[in-house]
């Protein structure tokens, strides 16, 4: 029998602090509308995603009010479309990003993953094409999301791809820098990418999934940071504890609306990302829990020893509470999504430096991080490749999410709205990698690779 | 099937009255019924039976929140099974 304070504690956390179900994603396999002919592509795609996703949002919407907690965002990932592409004659891939556009915006969600391409050894028929395409495709639609995974433990860091994606994420800026250089922000580069992450921009339905899968992405940083707030006096050891059984909570909801929406809708239960996901709302912060931790604000020394024992409470505690945990699982460090790590950044507390050393102990990477526009493909290539390093090295998922801001320079700000939030443009070292980036190949696979 | 309704805010005259013939109207039962004051705040917690309710769950969900709204307090029905996710192993 549940207790009322067990009911006013998640009423609470739901009502006061920001407690929700972030995402429920639909993954749906494209493999099967593969043609010579992209028209009759681009037909099958449409015809796919409307059919299969048809109920997702109305569905979401029952189950968030029968069980009184909010589903943020209702999302669809499908198959990295180089892959569709592959077997087109003519290889438009914009035509292929416009019907998702499409496709999702009939089924009435607000972002659709999988404009995407895995080069981490190198570049198959379609992934040249479909990158190149990026920024065009990213400029006119709304909903796309892309991503590219250019490295990985196991195959090394694929830097001809590493160039290419620096050039690409500075002219996807250039394209729509009458929108707040809105491109960059649905393009993600990944290093070792997770083929059932929940979240976007990132999210891309594998090659290894089934034909069409629901995958959910909890949040609540809000709820971390009001636990700890309620425990002054607890040593690390408590913090860790406490965080892992608000961590264990948190995921349970997770894990009942993922399986309440798979039932529903039909459709197999893929995993349960326990990541800390936060958005710009006050009280919804990463940065705020690391502070309540007792860091006077992030970015300070400390933060990356705070956000390991974070991160790793996180799992903990959510593993438990999940039959399948998959996906980026972690805590996010957006700076933009992320009103601590704005407020950090703002006052130069926080840099991407610091930055860099935080993804080495939580997941995801250098995620919405605004930067100056002048900053030459060569530096935003060689970013990449440092925080890909880091990931290949360390087994983990990493990525790259920078948005050059045109015309505007540190100290100014970009404001892209909704849940990517606005940021501060935040100083880069420009001193030149050109030479490393511009010798192409591939960085080998580390020793770490070799486990058989 | 069970439900849980929270009823949270000032006091007044006649709330558990308007709550109960809501369920009524629904044939919903009241099984428990707790009640409680929290730093100056009415807090009362209804265990129902939804089982032989005779519209849709969700129709009724929205008339407690119109209720509330009547009433200026918060009221939720939620499904009982995500107290049970969060607080049960």
């Amino acid at each position: 029998m549940i207790n009322e304070k067990d009911i006013l504690e998640t009423i609470t956390m739901i009502q006061d602090e920001n407690l929700d179900i972030r995402t429920v994603t639909m993954g749906i396999s494209l493999l099967d509308c593969c043609h010579s002919d992209i028209n009759t592509v681009c037909g099958k795609i449409y015809d796919k995603i409307t059919l299969y996703a048809k109920d997702l949002v109305k569905t979401c919407e029952q189950i968030e009010k029968e069980f009184g907690i909010p589903i943020i965002n209702k999302r669809i990932s499908v198959t990295p479309t180089a892959m569709i592409l592959a077997a087109c004659d003519n290889k438009d891939a914009v035509k292929i990003a416009l019907t998702l556009e499409k496709a999702a915006k009939t089924c009435g969600v607000n972002f659709i993953g999988g404009f995407s391409a895995l080069v981490q050894k190198g570049f198959a028929h379609g992934d040249t094409e479909l990158i190149r395409a990026i920024p065009e495709a990213l400029s006119v639609t709304e909903r796309v999301c892309s991503s590219v995974n250019i490295g990985s433990t196991k195959t090394g860091i694929n830097m001809d791809a590493v160039k290419l994606m620096g050039e690409t994420i500075l002219k996807s800026a250039e394209l729509t820098k009458d929108r707040n250089c809105i491109g960059p922000a649905k393009l993600v580069v990944f290093c070792n990418a997770p083929e059932d992450n929940p979240f976007m921009a990132g999210a891309f339905h594998g090659a290894g999934e089934p034909d069409c899968v629901i995958n959910v992405g909890v949040s609540g940083p809000g709820v971390v940071r009001a636990a700890l707030a309620k425990s002054k006096n607890l040593d690390l050891t408590g913090v860790a504890d406490l965080i892992k059984r608000t961590a264990f909570k948190i995921t349970r909801m997770g894990q009942l609306v993922g399986s309440e929406a798979s039932k529903r809708l039909g459709v197999p239960f893929g995993i349960v990302d326990i990541s800390l996901a936060p958005t710009p709302a006050v009280g919804d912060s990463v940065a705020h829990i690391l502070e309540e931790i007792g860091l006077d604000r992030c970015g300070a020394p400390g933060t990356t020893a705070a956000l390991a024992m974070l991160n790793d409470a996180v799992k903990k505690g959510g593993v438990m509470a999940s039959s399948h945990v998959g996906g980026l699982s972690g805590a996010f460090i957006p700076v933009s999504e992320d009103a601590g790590m704005i407020d950090a950044a703002k006052c130069g507390c926080l840099n991407i430096e610091k930055l860099e050393a935080m993804t080495s102990v939580c997941s995801v990477g250098l995620d919405m991080i605004v930067i100056p526009g002048d900053t030459t493909a060569a530096v935003i290539s060689a970013i990449i490749a440092d925080e890909a390093a880091i990931g290949m090295v360390n087994s983990k998922t990493t990525a790259v999410r920078l948005i050059p801001a045109i015309g505007k320079s540190v100290g100014e700000e970009l404001q892209f709205g909704g849940l990517l939030g606005f940021g501060p443009v935040m100083p880069v070292n420009n001193v030149s990698p050109a030479k490393f980036i511009n010798r192409g190949g591939r960085i080998p696979a580390p020793m770490q690779s070799l486990k058989n | 099937m069970r439900a849980v309704i929270s009823v949270i805010g000032r006091d007044t005259v006649g709330i558990l009255a308007a709550v109960s013939a809501k369920c009524a109207q629904y044939n919903i039962n009241v099984t428990d019924v707790t009640q409680s004051v929290l730093q100056d705040m009415f807090v009362m917690v209804m265990m129902t039976d939804i089982s032989k309710i005779n519209a849709d769950f969700s129709k009724f969900v929205d008339e407690m929140t119109e209720l509330g709204k009547e009433k200026n307090l918060s009221i939720r029905a939620m499904h009982e099974e995500i107290f049970n996710a969060m607080h049960t192993i």
